[in-house]
């Protein structure tokens, strides 16, 4: 799905106004095309978000005999002192504040020199690209072996005298191992997206930005960034959603350990419905966490596109 | 990787604002500033590091594994293919993953294609509406609908001994038909077609019902051989997203005759002792299949990327 969105986002980003026409004829024709979709979307996703939120007010384990027990804003008001949720929420900010502004800092920073044309520059895109197209599952399962005790980061750490890690083993650095992972994977990714959005801003607006004596720390401060805005609150709202839905790379690497140092919001849901069958209560850690995600997008939208508007 | 020739017809592109690059200038530009070049050298042969190894040590014996820091096994051996295969039980695996994204490339290709077209060449009353509704299901969390889709395949009407009223049985878990499910239609590919057909000619749908053809003759014979490109990347997306996938299998399914492949590789993982061999050998040919369609289609792939940007 990462893929996917990467290219429509593109054309999100691209497509602020949308000509609207009026139909004489067939004026509902278009219904029996969109019917198989809506009714397949309402009943997979529309009708399951409802549900969800059903269960949230409830008590249930699929185990039981008995069906769903209502119980208000029991789960919610629970969830303000469970330790455990606390944590996994603070484990989420942390993974997606800290891996966040590198991998947007270091892919605008490849994006702007892979702009550049010289001969090659094609095959370095498609090599930084490739940890995209590699699926998360294989791509942990790479650095579990690279972390692993006799792994390459170790052996390398060795040859410098620095001493190995149990990387994925310790509370203080598995977090950050993992953060190393995944910004190494959606680099060329986002690397691809700023590029697209770099070859989008008009080549003029530099000439006539040298032609006034901007330097080039000025060229890229004021046409550059501002050319990539819309690219760029893009990059970010979606590294926002998929980061903090983290999951695979969590169950391969590390299964939430240890001591829970790596046990985001996403995770603790599946273990808490899927091993503890808590489904009310997993179900309302679902929705604070989609107000949280949602609530972050809204935000980093209004404050990167609504500027200067 | 370069964005250069545009698939679509009836896409107007906007003309690359330096026009088309010539090679010399292009050599002599990189030239002048090899300390961008060399940054970008090392910057992917970091990225494509752990990807040699990978391949390097699905060829090692699994004994060499450990302490052979060198590229090249000396004594390579598909051993670990054959292990991943057999022990592993990949093949079943591959079948599961191949069956499930079949059907979602082609639900996805007929009705997420059919659904964009209709949004963009056939509003109704009421049809931006729904458009945005649809679209916004992207941004939610997989968390949220995870737990009721799971309670829904497992109380399924009438299929794994449930009765009418889906109580009894099993329902859809553990079946492939449950993996399928979410994937069926992902929204992404609505919107994806609608931009599409947004940038078309609408002359061509007028001349054709002058001349009596209904709705669904002029997007079938009319619009979709034009739309083939669209289709490509439609195929392409789902295909990847639901081979990649990895939490919705790994609830909905629980025997290993099910599990499709992603869920396969972590068999590997066993506890405390992974075999990290056959697990390499097993990611190369997990890896293989996307690999493939991306590489088919790259054409298709970037110039989707580039038409995006160029209409900004």
């Amino acid at each position: 799905m990462t893929s996917s969105t990467v290219i429509a986002g593109a054309a999100v980003a691209a497509a602020p106004g949308r000509p609207r026409r009026r139909r004489r004829r067939g004026s509902f024709t278009g219904l029996w095309f969109v019917l198989p979709a809506t009714l397949v979307i309402g009943v997979f996703t529309l009708i399951p978000v409802g549900y969800g939120l059903l269960l949230s007010f409830t008590e249930y384990s699929p185990l039981s005999r008995s069906g769903p027990e209502f119980v208000g804003l029991e789960n919610y008001a629970g969830l303000l002192h469970d330790p455990q949720f606390r944590q996994s929420i603070g484990v989420t900010v942390r993974y997606t504040a800290q891996v966040l502004p590198l991998l947007v800092v270091l892919a605008l920073a490849l994006a702007v020199l892979a702009n550049k044309p010289f001969r090659g520059v094609g095959l370095l895109r498609a090599g930084l690209y490739l940890p995209h197209i590699v699926s998360l599952t294989a791509v942990s399962m790479i650095w579990l072996w690279l972390y692993s005790r006799d792994g390459l980061v170790n052996e390398a750490l060795d040859l410098l005298g620095l001493g190995s890690q149990r990387w994925l083993y310790e509370p203080d650095t598995a977090l950050n191992a993992v953060s190393v992972m995944r910004i190494w994977k959606a680099l060329g990714s986002n690397m691809v997206l700023l590029l697209a959005g770099l070859q989008a801003i008009p080549q003029h607006l530099y000439e006539a930005a040298r032609c006034d004596g901007a330097s080039a720390w000025q060229q890229f401060r004021y046409v550059t960034l501002p050319g990539l805005r819309t690219m760029l609150v893009y990059v970010v709202t979606m590294d926002v959603i998929y980061l903090s839905q983290s999951f695979a790379e969590i169950f391969v690497l590390t299964q939430g350990g240890p001591l829970g140092a790596t046990t985001t919001a996403n995770f603790l849901i599946y273990e808490e419905a899927f091993q503890a069958n808590q489904m009310g209560g997993a179900s309302a850690m679902a929705f604070v966490l989609f107000a949280l995600i949602a609530g972050f997008s809204f935000v980093s939208i209004r404050a990167m596109a609504g500027r200067n508007r | 990787m370069t964005a250069s020739t545009s698939a679509r017809p009836g896409v107007a592109r906007a003309p690359s604002p330096r026009g088309r690059p010539r090679r010399r200038r292009r050599l002599a530009v990189g030239a002048r500033r090899p300390g961008s070049v060399v940054v970008l050298v090392i910057a992917t042969l970091l990225v494509l590091g752990p990807f040699l190894w990978m391949v390097s040590l699905a060829f090692t014996p699994e004994a060499d594994a450990f302490g052979s820091a060198s590229l090249v096994p000396a004594d390579p051996t598909l051993d670990n293919f054959l292990r991943a295969w057999s022990g592993g039980a990949l093949g079943r695996a591959f079948l599961n993953s191949l069956l499930v994204t079949t059907v979602a490339v082609i639900t996805n290709c007929v009705f997420a294609t059919a659904a964009g077209y209709a949004f963009s060449m056939l509003p109704f009353r009421g049809s931006s509406v729904l458009f945005y509704t649809l679209i916004a299901t992207v941004a939610v969390p997989v968390s949220v609908t995870l737990i009721p889709l799971f309670l829904m395949a497992k109380t399924f009407p009438l299929a794994g001994g449930n009765d009418l009223a889906g109580v009894g049985g099993t329902g859809l878990l553990d079946t492939l038909g449950g993996v399928v499910l979410p994937y069926i239609i992902l929204p992404m590919n609505i919107f994806l077609a609608k931009q599409f057909f947004d940038a078309f000619d609408k002359d061509m749908a007028e001349a054709a019902r002058i001349d009596g053809a209904s709705e669904l003759r002029i997007f079938v014979q009319v619009y979709l051989p034009l739309a083939r490109p669209l289709v490509a990347v439609v195929a392409i997306f789902s295909f990847t997203g639901v081979w990649d996938d990895f939490l919705w299998p790994l609830v909905v399914t629980s025997s290993q005759d099910m599990q499709t492949v992603q869920l396969a590789l972590t068999r590997f993982l066993g506890s405390g002792n992974v075999q990290y061999g056959a697990l390499m050998a097993a990611s190369v040919l997990v890896t293989l299949p996307v690999l493939a369609v991306f590489l088919f289609n790259q054409r298709h792939f970037i110039s989707g990327l580039a038409d995006g940007s160029v209409k900004g």
